[in-house]
């Protein structure tokens, strides 16, 4: 997983934010190449740039080895993401893409739960393989 | 001692990769500015350039620089905010 993160700060305020601060809070620094998208136009084409802010606003994308885009959040400034439940859709979709797409993840399912296999006798019998708890 | 080239005042890099599509011309209609997104779930992932900071050095990463691994794209509103 090649992880890459954008804001329209310069490369230059990456760093100086990367050295003084992040750094401490992070063991080693950060890992992934920290983007520059001055002037918002990546994050025009992705959606999320606000122009009357002249920001990216919080928006993540995860994208297949195909470089085809599985999924998208994308929050206003105020509210921070949750990095359990971005863990649990790549481990999702990567087991799919395993089985070539013939099992897939039902709703709530977390990594252990049981995996539906997609077949004609599945159809009204969901209910027997998938009970969430939750 | 000169500085490295790759610091510079201007920004190099190329942004989106992937053209966006031509805007109809008409000629009543004022050409929008406004520019189209093209991210879609199912869709490819535009390509695009961008300097960036790694590891202590500025280069420029193409999105397409990982062609064949599965990747995350994160973007946020600033450096040095809160949430």
């Amino acid at each position: 997983m090649q992880v890459l993160s954008l804001s329209t700060d310069s490369h230059y305020s990456h760093k100086v934010w990367h050295d003084e601060e992040l750094s401490k809070m992070v063991d080693g620094g950060i890992p992934w190449p920290m983007l520059s998208d001055a002037g918002g136009r990546i994050g025009a084409i992705y959606g999320v740039y606000d122009e009357e802010a002249g920001v990216d606003i919080r928006g993540r994308f995860l994208i297949d080895p195909d470089g085809v885009i599985q999924a998208m959040e994308v929050l206003t400034p105020p509210v921070g993401r949750n990095v359990h439940e971005l863990i649990r859709q790549i481990k999702a979709f990567q087991h799919v893409r395993a089985t070539g797409g013939k099992e897939v993840t039902p709703a709530g399912w977390q990594p252990g739960d049981p995996i539906l296999k997609i077949r004609p006798s599945l159809v009204g019998n969901v209910w027997k393989e998938w009970k969430p708890k939750k | 001692m000169a500085e490295p080239r790759e610091v510079s005042c201007a920004q190099t890099a190329r942004g989106p990769l992937t053209a966006a599509p031509e805007p109809e011309v008409s000629e009543t209609a004022t050409p929008s500015k406004e520019v189209e997104m093209i991210a879609r779930v199912g869709k490819p992932a535009p390509d695009f350039e961008a300097m960036a900071y790694h590891q202590g050095s500025f280069k420029k990463v193409k999105l397409s620089d990982y062609e064949g691994k599965w990747r995350l794209i994160c973007f946020y509103p600033g450096d040095f905010t809160f949430v």
